[in-house]
């Protein structure tokens, strides 16, 4: 594979800031990436269940010389796209359409490219009625199991488990000014402290940015942003973007599918922090 | 003399650490339900389900165990411990500190306790989650020990059962908490690769990021009665979202109206439920056998019309 050189950090940005870059309205979003690095796109619409997620786009289209799956969150350009679009927090039926897509992929051999950026899955009345959880549950293990490449690039917000039931993969990518985290950080400082304007502590304590999850071992790579940020340069920031899918993509492909499905088995399944003692015998917390 | 009835404002002793564990082991206990008494060993004897009202109570990892036939549990992985992944430090308090208050405070390593035990002489591999212990969230330990369980009963060729009450990921791990949401989804893979099934339990209360990942996609879900089940806390989606929710919201039965489990059943009748769901798993007929040179077989074979051959 072709190797970038190792991406420069520009000036200390606090986390906080990179919350901010990660959330810029400006920000390149999936459909600009899909048309800036791909051809031929078809938009495929609908979960056959009950309806279609606009929150969720995602569709054929022709990447370098191969076809692929394009899945992404989509949030909106403007208020009146951002009101359509649910601000990027998908539906029930957003992850279901997805896992139609995927199936579709897997049924024709088409590798899938996910990309990531939602705030966090709707957590309004009528998405836990029609099972938010299980819609993500199930996103999450069709991935585990789906026989096609997946290679995801988180390109703005990877908000909780709404972005993980699009992010589970062959390859993470994570672009520089990016976060990926267990809770939004507004979630996290209200969940533990009761307090959403605390949300710059709990963004660096949460260790939210594209270089703590490098360091954590948990994404593939950090693609490199001009300086300013994505949105300062999004022709540049989207044509570095696609070079560097291709690369892992055409990674990717060249596996063997068992071999394939064996590394994305041990790629999650060792992921995890604990102290493994010898003897349990003659500890005790009391 | 008012002095005398006045309320002197003397607190008790403010030792917060202790204060659970110091819960007098006395007689009787208050259901949090009907507020009737009830006679503490009546209620263990009745699987602390209140005989008056029907409530169910809370149960530790520990006390989930007398589901098993007596005896027949072992415990697994108990040697894993938690770690500080991130270095999680807040002006209010360090991880650390609070997985050693944890720790101390109900006697467990972490939320989660695995192991093997049976069913009606039926064996399986078993996790539950102990909400007292950090809300039984989901981080590292926890993931590791769900997954081992999973890949346990697919390498034993056993059931996996798991019992889930979780406030959801823990925070305090950040995004390698959410990873484990993956983790468990993908060793699960594994049993369903052995044709084992996992049956999933749900108590009260399981929320965020553990009903979003595998106990949502088990092979038969079981929730008890009024237990709060939901992926946004109540909370959030009344204060944020602005939304009224009506009564019965994220209940067990709120989840069965909606299809989204199996069964709603009352602890009591959980061991027969499950007895006869094991039963049933065991009789499986043999896989199907993929032959290399099937297309010849079924020239071989006489078609089945309308019940003659």
């Amino acid at each position: 594979m072709e190797q970038l050189d190792t991406p420069h950090v520009p000036v200390e940005l606090t986390p906080w800031d990179r919350v901010q870059l990660a959330r810029h309205p400006q920000r390149p979003h999936s459909l600009d990436y899909i048309f800036a690095l791909c051809e031929d796109f078809v938009e495929l619409h609908g979960d056959r269940r009950f309806g279609d997620d606009a929150a969720i786009v995602g569709g054929m289209a022709s990447f370098g010389n191969r076809t692929v799956m394009v899945i992404g969150h989509q949030k909106g350009n403007d208020t009146r796209e951002n009101m359509k679009r649910n601000f990027g927090m998908p539906h029930p039926e957003g992850y279901r359409k997805a896992q139609r897509l995927m199936r579709h992929a897997e049924k024709f051999g088409i590798p899938v490219l996910c990309f990531v950026d939602t705030p966090a899955a709707d957590p309004n009345k009528e998405s836990e009625e029609r099972g938010q959880g299980n819609a993500i549950a199930e996103s999450i293990q069709l991935m585990t199991v789906l026989k096609t490449p997946i290679v995801v690039t988180v390109i703005g917000e990877g908000g909780s488990g709404g972005a993980l039931a699009l992010s589970v993969g062959d390859r993470i990518l994570m672009q520089e000014n990016s976060i990926y985290s267990v809770a939004s950080p507004e979630a996290t400082a209200s969940i533990l402290w009761r307090d959403a304007a605390r949300a710059p502590d709990a963004a660096r304590a949460l260790k939210l940015t594209a270089q703590d999850l490098y360091t954590l071992e948990i994404i593939d790579e950090i693609i490199p942003e001009v300086p300013g940020g994505a949105h300062t340069d999004r022709l540049a920031t989207m044509d570095t973007v696609g070079k560097r899918i291709a690369a892992h993509l055409e990674d990717v492909c060249a596996l063997d599918l068992e071999v394939l499905m064996r590394q994305r088995y041990d790629k999650y399944r060792r992921i995890g922090q604990y102290e493994e003692q010898q003897s349990f015998a003659g500890r005790s917390f009391l | 003399m008012k002095e005398f009835f006045r309320r002197t404002k003397k607190s008790f002793p403010a030792d917060q650490s202790s204060e659970q564990a110091q819960i007098p082991d006395d007689l009787w206990v208050k259901c949090s339900s009907c507020r009737e008494l009830i006679y503490r060993k009546e209620l263990n004897d009745n699987l602390k389900v209140c005989p008056k009202c029907g409530h169910h109570m809370r149960m530790s990892a520990r006390e989930w165990i007398g589901l098993l036939d007596v005896g027949s549990f072992s415990e697994t992985d108990a040697h894993l411990l938690p770690t500080d992944p991130l270095g999680f430090v807040t002006p209010d308090e360090a991880y650390a500190d609070k997985l050693k208050k944890s720790q101390h405070r109900t006697g467990l390593a972490d939320a989660v306790l695995a192991g093997i035990g049976s069913i009606d002489g039926l064996w399986m591999a078993l996790a539950v989650g102990d909400f007292a212990f950090m809300g039984s969230s989901m981080g590292s330990v926890y993931g590791e020990k769900m997954s081992r369980a999973a890949e346990r009963g697919a390498e034993l060729g056993i059931p996996l059962l798991t019992i889930n009450t979780s406030g959801g990921a823990r925070q305090q791990e950040g995004v390698i908490a959410l990873m484990q949401m993956a983790k468990v989804t993908m060793a699960l893979s594994r049993l369903a690769e052995a044709r084992q099934p996992h049956i999933a339990i749900l108590v009260d209360p399981c929320y965020g990021g553990v009903t979003a990942s595998y106990p949502s996609v088990a092979d038969v879900i079981i929730a008890e009665p009024g237990a709060n089940i939901g992926f946004a806390g109540k909370r959030l989606i009344e204060q944020i979202m602005r939304q009224k929710l009506p009564a019965g919201f994220q209940t067990s039965e709120f989840m069965l109206n909606h299809g989204m489990i199996d069964m709603v059943t009352p602890r009591g009748e959980l061991r027969d439920v499950l007895a006869r769901l094991l039963q049933h798993y065991r009789r499986q007929s043999p896989p199907m056998e993929e032959d290399d040179d099937g297309l010849e077989a079924t020239d071989a074979t006489p078609i089945y019309v309308h019940g003659r051959v």
